[in-house]
C-alpha cells in the first residue's frame, strides 16, 4: 500500500490557479504615435491622386457600363431578354442578388459582431469592410429590383397606398426580403456614418488648417460639429454599443430571411431547415474572401503593414476557414438528410446536383468553398499574403456557384419530367453581372479615395498609450 | 473681457494626465465642463463623474414602437383594410407577421438610436467656442484638453486656472464666447 499511498499524496486539487499568460497580439505595430496614426490615414486622402487609382478608376467606369448598358436593354425591351424561362425562372438575377448579399454580411460580422465579442482587431478593418457591406448592398439590390420587370412599379413592393387598394402580400417570404434587405442596407449606411462622424472631424480640421477651406466645409457639413467632447464620447459610444448590439441579430435575420424565399417553398433541395444556418455561415464565408480580396492590395498599396497585421491575416484565414468547413459540413448533411428522409424528389434532386447536366458547376462549388479554405490550416499558406490573396478569389468563385447551384438545379429538375429544361444566361445577363463588379469597384474606389479608410478615433483607442493606467492597477 | 469668455482650457498630452486631472477637476466640485480627446478614454466618463448615458431608453422606445408598427401594419393592411384570401392562409397571423416586425424593430431601434444619441449631444451644431480654439485641430489628432465653463457657479477665473495649472494643465487660455 505504501506504493498506493505516494501516488494520492499529490492533492487532486491545485493550491492556487495559475493561469498561463498569454502574450496579447499587438494590433498597431512599431508602437506608432496617434499622430502617425491620423497622418497616415489622412496622407491617403490629402495626397495627389495617384495614377495608380485614375487607371483603375476607368477601368471601373468601364465595366460599370456593362451594367447600365444591360439594364437599359432590359427596360427598354422586356424582362424577356434574360434567359430565363420556364421552369427555371429564377436564376442569376437571384444568384447575383444572393451573392452580393452575402458578401455584404462580412464587412457587419466585423463591425457589429466582433465588436460586442471586443475582438479589438477589428479596428483595422471595420470601416472598410463597411463599405463593402453597402456596396454589396448596392450591386444586390440592383438584380431583384430590375427583375420585378417594369421597374418604375417597384415602389410595389412596400406598403405604399397605392391605385389597385390592395397592399402587399405579407404571407410571403419575399415580402419579408423586402423589409430585411432595406433594413438592412439602411442600418448599415447609418451604422457607418455613425463611425465616420470623428474622423470626418478630423479631415475638416486638416483642410482648415491647410486653407483648403471647400473640402474643409464638406466634411465639416458632414461631421455635424463634432468636436471630441468626453460628454459626447459617453452617448456616442453607447448608441455604437446598441447599433452593434441590433446589427448581430439584424445579419443573421437578413440571410436568415433571404434562405426563406428558398426553403418556404415546397421545391426539392429548397424545402430544408438548415438553410437559415447554412446560408448565414455561407454568407459570412464569401464575405471574408471579399474583405481579403479587398483589403490585401489595398495593405500593399498603401503599405498599411503596422496597421493590417499578419495577426489579423491569421484572423480573416481562421474565421474563413471556420465558416467554410461549416458550409462544407452544410453540404454533407443535405446529402444525408435527402437520403434519410427518404423522400423520393429530394434524393433525386440531390443526385442530380452532383452528378446531372449541372455538374460542373456542383464541382466547381465543392472545390472552391470546401477545399479551399482548408489549406488555411497551415501557418505557412496564412503568412504567404499573395497565396491567401488567390485562395480568397476562389472562395468569392465558390460562393457564387453555390447560389447558382441552389437555385437553377433545383428548378431546372422540378416534379414534372415533362417541365425539365436546361437554364443558360443570355449576353444580357451577363453584362449586366459582370458590370456589378464595375459599379462596385467605382464606390470602393471614391471610398478609398474621399473617407478615411480606417476608424482613426478607433484605432487610437486600441494603441498602448490610449489607456489611462498603462502600467498600473485600476483603482 | 474675462466676464465674456465662455471658459478655460487647458492642454495635456498623455491620457493619464487628463485622466488625473479630470478627476480633480470633478473633485473640485465643478459641473460645466468637459474633456475633448480624439478617441474616446477608457474610464474617463468615471473620471469626470458623467452617469451612464441614457441613449438606450430612445432605443427601446424605438424598438416597441417599430414591433408595433409592423404589427399593426400587417394586421391593418391584411385583416382590416382589404381581406385577400391568399393561399388559405388566415387574415392575420402573428407567425407570419413577425419577420417584417422583426426587421421593423431593428430600424426603428437604429434611428431612435442615433437621433437619441444626436439630440443628447446637441448635434449637428453650428457653432461651439472650443471649435474656434487654434489648436482643436490637434484635439482631434493626439492631444487632450479640459474646458471649464465661465457659467459654472464655481468658476473664478485665478481659482480655476490655478486648479488647471495645478492638476498638469499647460497653455491654460481664455475661449471666447
Amino acid at each position: 500500500m505504501g506504493h498506493l499511498d505516494e501516488t494520492f499524496a499529490a492533492p487532486a486539487i491545485l493550491q492556487e490557479v495559475k493561469p498561463a499568460v498569454l502574450p496579447r497580439a499587438v494590433l498597431v505595430q512599431n508602437n506608432r504615435s496617434f499622430g502617425w496614426i491620423t497622418d497616415k490615414v489622412c496622407s491617403l486622402i490629402e495626397g495627389k491622386t495617384p495614377a495608380w487609382w485614375w487607371v483603375c478608376f476607368g477601368v471601373a467606369c468601364f465595366v460599370a457600363s456593362f451594367t447600365v448598358a444591360g439594364i437599359t436593354y432590359l427596360v427598354s425591351t422586356g424582362v424577356g431578354v434574360w434567359g430565363h424561362a420556364n421552369p427555371v425562372n429564377w436564376a442569376w438575377d437571384i444568384v447575383n442578388f444572393v451573392f452580393w448579399i452575402g458578401i455584404g454580411h462580412a464587412g457587419t460580422l466585423i463591425s457589429a459582431i466582433l465588436c460586442l465579442l471586443r475582438q479589438k482587431w477589428r479596428t483595422s478593418i471595420n470601416r472598410a469592410a463597411e463599405a463593402m457591406t453597402i456596396f454589396a448592398v448596392v450591386c444586390a439590390g440592383i438584380f431583384p429590383v430590375f427583375h420585378v420587370g417594369r421597374v418604375w412599379f417597384a415602389w410595389y413592393l412596400f406598403p405604399i397606398p397605392n391605385s389597385n387598394v390592395i397592399w402587399q402580400n405579407f404571407r410571403s417570404p419575399l415580402e419579408w426580403d423586402v423589409f430585411a434587405v432595406s433594413t438592412y442596407g439602411t442600418v448599415s449606411v447609418l451604422f457607418w456614418y455613425v463611425g465616420l462622424i470623428p474622423d470626418l472631424a478630423v479631415l475638416r480640421d486638416r483642410f482648415y488648417g491647410a486653407g483648403n477651406k471647400l473640402r474643409s466645409f464638406l466634411y465639416g457639413l458632414f461631421a455635424l460639429g463634432w468636436r471630441g467632447s468626453n460628454r459626447h464620447w459617453s452617448n456616442y459610444e453607447m448608441a455604437y454599443l446598441i447599433l452593434a448590439g441590433i446589427s448581430t441579430p439584424l445579419v443573421l435575420s437578413v440571410h436568415t430571411i433571404v434562405s426563406f424565399d428558398f426553403a418556404v417553398s415546397l421545391l426539392p433541395g429548397w424545402h430544408t431547415t438548415i438553410f437559415p444556418p447554412y446560408f448565414v455561415a455561407g454568407a459570412i464565408f464569401s464575405g471574408f474572401g471579399m474583405v481579403m480580396t479587398l483589403m490585401l492590395p489595398l495593405r500593399a498599396i498603401y503599405h498599411l503593414e503596422d496597421l493590417i497585421t499578419q495577426y489579423h491575416i491569421d484572423c480573416m484565414c481562421k474565421i474563413t476557414l471556420a465558416t467554410g468547413t461549416i458550409v462544407g459540413y452544410a453540404y454533407a448533411m443535405e446529402f444525408f438528410i435527402a437520403w434519410y428522409g427518404a423522400n423520393p424528389n429530394e434524393g433525386f434532386a440531390f443526385i442530380n446536383r452532383a452528378f446531372g447536366h449541372y455538374a460542373w458547376a456542383y464541382w466547381i462549388m465543392i472545390t472552391c468553398n470546401v477545399i479551399t479554405p482548408q489549406f488555411f490550416w497551415f501557418r505557412k499558406v496564412r503568412e504567404n499574403t499573395t497565396l491567401v490573396w488567390v485562395l480568397s478569389i476562389f472562395v468569392n468563385v465558390g460562393m457564387w456557384f453555390e447560389r447558382f447551384v441552389i437555385i437553377v438545379t433545383s428548378l431546372a429538375r422540378d416534379f414534372l419530367p415533362s417541365s425539365w429544361g436546361y437554364y443558360s444566361p443570355s449576353i444580357v445577363e451577363i453584362f449586366t453581372f459582370f458590370g456589378t463588379f464595375g459599379v462596385f469597384s467605382v464606390l470602393f474606389l471614391l471610398f478609398i479615395r474621399f473617407l478615411p479608410i480606417m476608424p482613426m478615433a478607433e484605432l487610437k483607442a486600441v494603441t498602448a498609450q490610449a489607456d489611462p493606467h498603462a502600467g498600473h492597477d485600476h483603482h | 473681457m474675462p466676464a465674456q469668455a465662455y471658459g478655460l482650457i487647458a492642454t495635456f498630452e498623455t491620457t493619464a494626465a487628463i485622466y488625473h486631472a479630470a478627476e480633480q477637476v470633478r473633485d473640485a466640485g465643478y459641473k460645466h465642463w468637459d474633456c475633448i480627446s480624439p478617441f474616446p478614454i477608457h474610464g474617463l466618463d468615471k473620471a469626470m463623474g458623467l452617469k451612464r448615458s441614457i441613449v438606450p431608453r430612445f432605443s427601446l422606445a424605438g424598438g416597441i414602437v417599430g414591433f408595433c408598427t409592423g404589427m399593426s401594419l400587417i394586421w391593418w393592411t391584411g385583416a382590416s383594410d382589404y381581406q385577400l384570401i391568399v393561399g388559405g392562409k388566415p387574415f392575420f397571423s402573428p407567425m407570419f407577421a413577425f419577420p417584417v416586425s422583426y426587421e421593423l424593430t431593428i430600424l426603428f431601434t437604429a434611428f431612435a438610436t442615433i437621433g437619441g444619441m444626436f439630440f443628447l449631444n446637441g448635434l449637428p451644431q453650428h457653432y461651439h467656442p472650443v471649435l474656434k480654439y487654434e489648436h482643436i485641430g490637434r484635439g482631434m489628432n493626439d492631444t487632450f484638453f479640459i474646458v471649464i465653463e465661465s457659467r459654472d457657479p464655481r468658476f473664478n477665473l485665478a481659482n480655476t486656472k490655478s486648479l488647471l495649472e495645478k492638476a498638469g494643465g499647460r497653455d491654460i487660455k481664455e475661449l471666447e464666447a
